[in-house]
């Protein structure tokens, strides 16, 4: 089986795969890297960003030999409870989730847009989580999360 | 603000045994972690008319409180042992929360009808009474003074004059109190709650914001095999033939073919997926769905409905006088999706003689009932354990998928974990229902309703069900539910406002297009969109101000109170709709819409601020305020969050949502051609809870659910004198209205 080098949250990983359309997400998926959530398959939710050499991707829509050699990020390698990333500790703060599904995919959008502008306005935030579905309802704290997360708090 | 609550989860070998009423807990937010350390054993009672079915002294101090409702997300993690807590006197860091495990938990109905702390709560407050009270009267023997001078508090009960206190362990710890829930144990006075009110932080949002929350889609139990089950191309179709062959190349996988029940089992989930979509069958044709642009008309004509009379009272003014005006209309609301983000997903392992099914459904002890049916197994050897997964807002495809992973985990002696594709979650969900209803009304020329009367066209819902029609079972030719289950859907049919006569007539349908469920706020948005519609129309046409006319025919003071204040968050002027400048290329304007939930429950006030684009038909809805009351508030950051929740969702559903199909099948099968609303349509949202701590506790996950539809079809006639009836508001839709070419 072939196998493919990744580089997921700062280590070295070696993943075998049937063919080199498997998609990321069921890569760091089948690794136990669970964050990332399956939701729609079509690149149309979000459920399933991370970022990769720190631009937020789909990684339903990203296959494992894109994904070679590149830098991934999952939520879990973003912060953890203990050392949160800025956004986390934001969407903590403003208890974003609901059921939470979508969460991760939008913790990550909005840390790749911190990533390549400090200061968004709030409409350039809402552009970049317009990617991420959410069903619960936890858009206005999610917004207020990335304002805070990036020293804008309202 | 912070309270370090533990959620106490099972270990993963604990969890296997299957049907074990002793088992070690362990710590570990919601993972399942067998690593964890055992705290504490404890053998449980399930009757849920006694205490130990709820709460158990823990000899280190700790009070376990088990919950048979579920936390969705909606926050019943921290409010229901910010109950336990207040009520029992003991600190929110002492308890150990478990829920939704049917070996553990006692029976206290789905988590459904906005009712987790109404009921669910409230019998847990009762428990936590009466241990209280016999934790004083033990105290009380042993100290031999009269227990009317002690006090609980502290985890300890303690002389209210003061001095030293006997901690709850030592009185009862490890051991049962052995006593019936009292409905008379007295309940402790709101104006001394320290607990209960606070917006204490829930204990699974740090789990979640950084990846270590395991949801049903990412658990997983030792030798479990991935399946996809293949539903058919047409809702009816049956299976003629399968070609094996045309999978043969995937490794480690196997075809399960029960009857109509088709699926692919295998080592590897892609690998799974991909034989899924490969594998060739052939089915039947079927075509037994209605016509889709002829709905409306289908159902109001249907010879098989009955009717029935929900509401009748006054009697009709007679002659009425000459200045009233009659008017009538029309509203439908169509069929809608759960919508869940993450597709449906279960793990079972079915044994020869005890299954245990790990489910995300809200009906973990109805589903025991159903499960245990189809599988020819006892109830009490069916164990269901919940854990968490994507928000479902009634029945997704949960209890389906659960029902695939344990037909498929008997198929192939493995424990199976079922994962539903997108298209799965949007063709086979069961639906919220369509509702049609009709309304009649008559307004004096001061506005007093002379008359009114509502038809609804809705589907029946079959007596006793305890869940749908299953379709995995269905299929397999398994024992199945017989019936339809659409939830309490004919409330709010009548408004809320003094009427000198009023009539509201059902009429039942035997079917319903596609297999229907209960979908969040079961029927009331429907109801409530035509009935404060309505209200609206017969303010306009007696030309009196939407609130002034609400208030005229009001009474309760809890909703005069709500009223006012939308209209204070709104700087409302006074005048009639619709406003001056309808014919503006970006016409704005302003509505609301009152609901007293089922005449009994929650109140609501909602007011709407839109902007329609002539042109193009779009709504742009710039500011919705909402006044809230439910009662007594346990905790006011989840209310707050329950009713942002309850507002945008439904928003979401008036402006865009509507299941499409064809005579076969369902073609709205992803988010493009049932989409959602996204970040950049996301309104301002002002909300004032009212919190009454004197009041009995009322839901808040749906009530603000039912004055959406209204307000914001009130204030798109307030800004363009064009009234909308038709839910989703597209603006193709609305183009159209504003056209006078209604679609």
């Amino acid at each position: 089986m072939p196998k493919y080098k990744l580089r997921i949250n700062g280590s070295m990983r070696v993943v075998d795969a049937l063919n080199a359309d498997k998609p990321l997400l069921y890569v760091l998926r089948g690794l136990g890297l669970t964050a990332a959530k399956f939701g729609c398959g079509l690149g149309q939710c979000g459920a399933c960003t991370v970022l990769v050499d720190g631009t937020a991707v789909q990684s339903c829509q990203t296959t494992v030999a894109h994904a070679q050699g590149k830098a991934i990020t999952t939520l879990e390698g973003l912060g953890s409870a203990a050392k949160p990333h800025p956004v986390q500790a934001a969407f903590i703060d403003e208890q974003v989730p609901q059921c939470g599904y979508c969460t991760s995919g939008m913790i990550m959008s909005a840390a790749g847009l911190l990533s390549q502008k400090r200061k968004p306005s709030e409409s350039e935030v809402r552009s970049a989580l317009d990617v991420n579905l959410c069903r619960c309802g936890s858009h206005v704290r999610a917004v207020r999360a990335v304002m805070a997360a990036s020293g804008q708090r309202g | 603000m912070n309270a370090p609550l533990k959620i106490h989860r099972f270990s993963r070998r604990a969890l296997l045994k299957g049907g074990a009423l002793t088992v070690g807990f362990a710590l570990a937010g919601l993972r399942n972690d067998a690593s964890a350390q055992g705290a504490a054993a404890v053998s449980r009672v399930l009757d849920n008319k006694e205490v130990d079915a709820f709460l158990a002294v823990n000899g280190d101090g700790t009070v376990s409180v088990y919950c048979g409702k579920v936390d969705l997300g909606q926050g019943l993690r921290i409010a229901i042992p910010q109950i336990a807590a207040e009520e029992l006197g003991i600190g929110i860091d002492k308890i150990k929360y478990v829920d939704g495990d049917t070996a553990l938990t006692p029976d206290q109905g789905r988590t459904s009808g906005s009712n987790g702390i109404q009921r669910g709560g409230m019998q847990i407050r009762q428990a936590a009474a009466t241990a209280r009270k016999a934790l004083i009267d033990l105290a009380a023997q042993r100290l031999n003074v009269n227990p009317d001078t002690l006090i609980a508090s502290g985890g300890e009960v303690r002389p209210k004059a003061g001095g030293a206190g006997i901690r709850f362990a030592s009185l009862i710890g490890g051991r049962r109190f052995d006593l019936k829930l009292d409905p008379k144990a007295p309940l402790k006075d709101p104006a001394s709650y320290t607990i209960v009110g606070k917006p204490l932080r829930r204990p699974d949002v740090a789990s979640k914001c950084t990846g270590t929350a395991i949801y049903v889609h990412d658990f997983t139990v030792p030798g479990m095999q991935h399946a996809r089950v293949i539903r058919p191309p047409a809702i009816g179709a049956s299976l003629i033939s399968v070609d094996e062959n045309s999978v043969k190349n995937f490794p480690n996988v196997k075809v399960v073919r029960i009857k109509d029940f088709l699926a692919v089992v295998g080592e590897d989930e892609w690998t799974t997926e991909r034989a899924a979509r490969t594998l060739r069958a052939q089915w039947s044709d079927w075509s037994g769905l209605p016509a889709q642009d002829r709905l409306a008309g289908t159902m109001r004509a249907d010879p098989g409905n009955t009717e029935q009379s929900l509401v009748t009272k006054g009697t009709p003014v007679s002659p009425q006088p000459q200045t009233a005006k009659t008017l009538s209309a029309s509203y439908f609301w169509p069929m809608q999706s759960h919508g869940s983000i993450g597709p449906s997903c279960a793990v079972a392992d079915v044994r020869a003689d005890a299954a245990t099914i790990w489910t995300a459904s809200q009906g973990m002890h109805d589903n025991q009932v159903t499960y245990a049916r189809f599988l020819g197994l006892p109830k009490d050897k069916v164990r269901l354990i919940y854990l968490e997964g994507s928000g479902c807002f009634g029945m997704n495809g949960h209890e389906d998928a659960a029902a695939d992973a344990a037909i498929l985990s008997r198929a192939v002696g493995r424990p199976v974990r079922v994962q539903w594709s997108r298209a799965d979650e949007h063709g086979w969900d069961p639906k919220g229902p369509p509702q049609l209803l009709d309304i009649t009304g008559t307004v004096g020329a001061d506005g007093q309703i002379l008359d009114w009367r509502t038809d609804m066209w809705i589907p029946q819902t079959t007596k006793g069900l305890l869940n749908i029609p299953l379709l995995g079972p269905q299929a397999a030719g398994l024992d199945n539910i017989v019936g339809l289950n659409t939830g309490l859907i004919s409330q709010n049919g009548d408004p809320p406002y003094a009427a000198d006569h009023m009539q509201v007539v059902v009429h039942w349908l035997k079917e319903a297009p596609l297999r229907p469920a209960p979908l969040r706020s079961p029927g009331k948005p429907a109801n409530c969109f035509a009935v404060e519609s309505f209200t609206d129309e017969l303010a306009a046409a007696a030309g009196i101000d939407p609130i002034e006319f609400r208030l005229r025919g009001l009474k309760n003071p809890r909703g005069i109170e709500l009223i006012k204040r939308v209209a204070t968050m709104m700087k409302w002027q006074t005048r009639p709709s619709p406003g001056a400048d309808t014919n503006a290329a970006v016409a704005r304007g302003r509505g609301m819409s009152y609901v007293h939930y089922k005449h009994s429950e929650t109140f609501v006030a909602m007011g709407m601020e839109v902007a329609v684009e002539r042109a193009s038909g779009k709504i742009k809805v710039e500011r919705v305020a909402c006044a809230h009351d439910c009662g007594q508030i346990i905790n006011p950051d989840g209310v707050r969050a329950q009713v942002e929740g309850s507002i945008l969702q439904t928003l979401s559903r008036v402006l865009l949502e509507e299941v499409k199909f064809d005579r076969s099948r369902v073609l709205s099968l992803d988010w493009s051609s049932y989409p959602i609303m996204r970040f950049s349509e996301v309104p301002k949202l002002d909300i004032d809870l009212v919190d009454r701590p004197n009041e009995p506790p009322l839901g808040a996950g749906e009530a603000a659910c039912a004055a959406v539809g209204a307000a914001l079809a009130n204030a798109v006639h307030d800004a363009t004198g064009t009234r909308l009836r038709t839910v989703p508001f597209t603006p193709e839709r609305v183009k159209a209205e504003l056209n006078g070419k209604p679609s």
